[in-house]
């Protein structure tokens, strides 16, 4: 963000400049740039646009912190590229690492050495470019989570949501290859796990695994292979990706959360120059320190132990980086299952968790905003966000799909748990077996029952207010509490959302016997909706709440007061 | 006089104690008498507290010193003539150690396997239960049954020696033990309950004899495999990695990537939430104080 208003910020200010100063090049600066406003009247469209306002709030920095570790990456990552040598040629390694002297290992791996103790900041720029991709795609999860839970992909949104959907899909795609690069055990191992997975399609996967790696795996290529990918490709189409995300944010205009004074059709926060010019580029620095400090003092990945890949090697601990660890746990607690097909093995115990699970994950995920669509039939946009407890459906599907993802990830370390916590690993990985299966449906029955639970609290909130702790005795000696009413602020923020009632499939006849030929398709819809909508617990009406309000017992003097949203700014 | 006190004396005590025969903490004081006199007389008897024999036991001394030592501690299990023991269900309750050699023993009574302090997947190492001696005598002993492979010399697995290769060592620990006990020695899970053991810390004479041993789950590697020279370079190869200081900073179990990502998370996202909640904060309308209530 803070990098494309650079440029019309100055643009901006050099003409007070020049009254302030009598500095020639800044007064000649003003003038051109007065030349080309009174041309081109671009003072407008800038001043809208650099006034542009945004709403508040610590979630809404989840994508900043993913926009800046990129940032990270990518200069680390060039800084790495002068010296890393993407060539799997065996040399006998002569440097400065003495336990690994006299080795024969590839010249990536050399270099990765080279940069790790001879390279003066090597180490620490490997280490900043390792931290900030688990951070990165870190911050992307929680941001999509935020996503998600909030109903941010709602119309308009659906467009960005796939593009951030591909831009985490692209963050691990490029992590991996990134985590193969060096050429030390663990990435070679990394790759030969892939190249099962490719073995595993039917009919293509031989000549798939042929072709990515030129030969018998593990070839010569496939380092050399990777590298454009890693540096060239991905990056080039991440980075125009984020640009494509940032765009439609800034033309979409940011979500908010209910509250006072929001609405559908406006925005309610800061403009972005001067407030989040400052907040987001003062928060640049502070991920960019925090990261920093962790690639100081916390090592990552050392590769000199590790050792050079050798296909017949292999270490115990061998797992992925974080963002792949769900998946090499799906191998792990995978049944051994296999098909013979006219003599030829369909692995089905590789097949599922390596290429059917990911898209199995994927497709519902990105398809999930048309799928909740469906179900509501709402095509109204939305700018408002969800508190997650008013879609208890979704938040419970949201919440499964977190425990579904976290016992895979805890599968993918099952040698490490069970080692750290002394259980027997086949313990670990039959109680996963059975807590992947029944493990998100519990999850998401838990969730909808808090969920329910907590709007039934608003709705009380909404209805009688807090409870004052006051209590008092009436003359005919009845004891009763006082509450004290919401004030408006809140109590709108509580009623923001839309009632929305299940819908009812049409008759099965009308009136002179004829069946209804869309009845079916109506009564599947109904059944959806009364999934989602069936038990939610309704927002009180006008009705309900004058009700409440007449009967209320002695409420307090109501102290509630007009919102008055200070120095913020409303537009649309 | 005498007899005729002491015997008043003597009813005395047996009226006190007659008295008091139902009192509450009559039963406590028993109980503590009758454990006092167990432990006394374990701990006259046990085998910790046998007198060692002299400097210049000979041989045969020292054999038989192992066998009564092995009669009160390992018999039970292993058999009196070290044969093993079977139990009626065809499960082994103790090996036979008819030739595994003295190495063996002081492998696992060395670091404390062997006597297991309970049946399990697998005997864990601990304090030891017997002294330098003691183990000797007992591998004395069993190395009497049958030959089987000997206590390394202290040259064999000296990794200062003259033409240690610490680089060989790496490749051949990598090919042959990183699978089970991980690239830096770390250990990992295997079935069942078994594990390949942490190697930070352990005596290279002992690494040697579990080479050449293969004790639990271990298997064998003999000298036809690793000449003694190539153990002495992994061994030289585990020290060094234990010696190596961490450059990146803190090792965080060196494990790899398990630790790394909870750390990504825990400290990373975790952290910068934190200062992405204080970001929020440090706003016009934060000091005006009218904002957030409804958030």
């Amino acid at each position: 963000m803070t990098t494309t208003t650079t440029p019309p910020e100055t643009a901006r200010e050099a003409p007070p400049e020049t009254r302030a100063s009598d500095n020639a090049v800044v007064k000649g600066a003003g003038r051109v740039v007065d030349f080309v406003d009174q041309r081109i009247t671009a003072s407008n469209w800038l001043k809208r646009n650099i006034r542009k306002v945004f709403p508040d709030h610590w979630s809404f920095l989840l994508g900043e912190i993913a926009l800046f570790s990129l940032i990270l990456i990518i200069l680390s990552g060039v800084f790495l590229t002068l010296w890393f040598k993407p060539s799997m040629a065996h040399i006998t390694y002569e440097g400065a690492y003495i336990p690994l002297r006299g080795v024969g290992l590839s010249e990536a791996y050399a270099s990765t050495l080279e940069l790790s103790f001879e390279v003066r900041g090597g180490l620490l720029m490997r280490q900043v470019h390792h931290w900030a991709t688990l951070v990165f795609i870190a911050a992307m999860s929680a941001h999509m989570l935020r996503i998600f839970f909030t109903g941010a992909f709602r119309k308009p949104r659906e467009l960005n949501w796939l593009v951030g959907l591909s831009l985490l899909v692209l963050g691990i795609t490029n992590g991996f290859t990134g985590y193969s690069l060096p050429d030390d055990l663990l990435s070679g191992t990394g790759l030969r796990i892939i190249e099962g997975g490719m073995l595993a399609i039917p009919v293509v996967g031989t000549y798939l695994s042929f072709f990515i790696f030129g030969g018998e795996y593990p070839g010569d290529d496939i380092i050399s292979r990777l590298y454009p990918i890693h540096i060239l490709l991905v990056p080039g189409l991440i980075l125009a990706l984020v640009a494509l995300h940032l765009m439609l944010l800034w033309y979409q205009k940011h979500t908010q959360y209910p509250g006072a004074g929001k609405s559908d059709r406006n925005v309610v926060g800061y403009p972005f120059f001067p407030v989040y010019v400052a907040k987001a580029g003062g928060f640049q620095f502070i991920v960019w320190g925090f990261i920093f400090l962790m690639a100081a003092t916390i090592q990552i990945n050392p590769v000199w132990f590790w050792g050079p890949y050798d296909p017949s090697q292999v270490t115990a601990g061998t797992q992925p980086d974080w963002y792949v660890g769900f998946l090499d746990g799906a191998l792990r607690v995978m049944p051994a299952w296999g098909i013979d097909i006219l003599g030829h093995e369909l692995a089905l115990s590789v097949l599922i968790p390596a290429v059917i699970l990911p898209g199995l994950i994927l497709t519902p995920l990105a398809l999930y905003p048309w799928i909740e669509q469906k179900v509501t039939g709402d095509t109204r946009e939305h700018h408002v966000l969800d508190r997650p407890r008013n879609m208890p459906v979704r938040t419970g599907l949201g919440v499964g799909f977190i425990v579904f993802y976290i016992l895979l990830w805890i599968a993918g370390g099952n040698d490490f748990f069970a080692t750290i916590l002394e259980i027997p690993v086949n313990w670990i990985s039959r109680f996963l077996q059975f807590s992947i299966i029944l493990g998100p449906p519990l999850a998401f029955w838990v969730t909808k029952r808090i969920c329910l639970g907590l709007q039934r609290r608003d709705r009380e909130k909404v209805l009688h207010g807090r409870e004052s702790g006051i209590i008092v005795v009436s003359p005919d000696g009845e004891f009763s509490e006082r509450h004290q009413p919401l004030e408006h602020g809140d109590a709108y923020a509580l009623t923001a959302h839309d009632r929305i009632e299940p819908i009812e499939p049409g008759p099965a006849t009308d009136a002179s016997g004829v069946p209804n030929p869309a009845y079916k398709k109506e009564r599947r819809r109904a059944r959806l909706s009364r999934f989602y909508f069936g038990d939610v617990i309704q927002k009180p009406t006008r009705e309900e709440m004058e009700q409440a309000h007449h009967n209320g017992h002695g409420e307090l003097e109501s102290g509630a007061h007009e919102e008055h949203p200070g120095d913020q700014v409303t537009t649309r | 006089m005498s007899p005729s006190t002491s015997r008043r004396n003597g009813r005395w005590l047996g009226r006190a104690l007659s008295r008091r025969r139902r009192h509450p903490m009559a039963a406590v004081a028993v109980l503590l008498v009758v454990l006092f006199a167990c432990g006394s007389a374990y701990a006259t008897l046990s085998p910790s507290s046998a007198p060692a024999s002299t400097t210049t036991a000979a041989q045969t001394t020292q054999i038989e010193e192992g066998r009564q030592l092995f009669a009160i501690g390992c018999a039970s299990c292993h058999g009196l003539n070290g044969e093993g023991q079977v139990r009626e269900d065809g499960t082994v309750l103790g090996p036979s150690l008819v030739g595994v050699g003295a190495a063996s023993v002081d492998f696992q009574v060395g670091t404390g396997r062997m006597p297991m302090a309970a049946p399990g997947a697998q005997a864990e190492r601990k304090q030891p239960a017997y002294n330098e001696e003691q183990i000797a005598a007992l591998a004395a002993y069993v190395d009497s049954f049958a030959p089987g492979p000997d206590i390394p010399d202290e040259s064999m697995v000296n990794v200062d020696a003259e033409g240690v290769d610490v680089a060989r060592g790496g490749v051949l620990f990598r090919t042959n033990c990183a699978q089970c006990h991980s690239a830096t020695g770390q250990g990992g899970a295997l079935t069942y309950g078994q594990h390949a053991p942490n190697l930070t810390g352990v005596e290279p004479k002992h690494i040697y004899e579990a080479m050449i041993t293969g004790p639990q789950a271990m298997p064998v590697f003999n000298d036809e495999l690793l000449g003694p020279e190539e153990k002495r370079d992994i061994i030289a190869y585990l020290k060094n990695v234990e010696d190596q200081p961490d450059p990146g900073g803190l090792g965080i179990g060196r494990a790899g990537p398990v630790s790394e990502g909870l750390w990504a998370w825990l400290v990373g996202i975790g952290g910068l939430i934190a200062f992405a909640a204080w970001v929020v904060t440090r706003s016009a309308a934060a000091k005006s104080g009218s904002w957030r209530s409804s958030s």
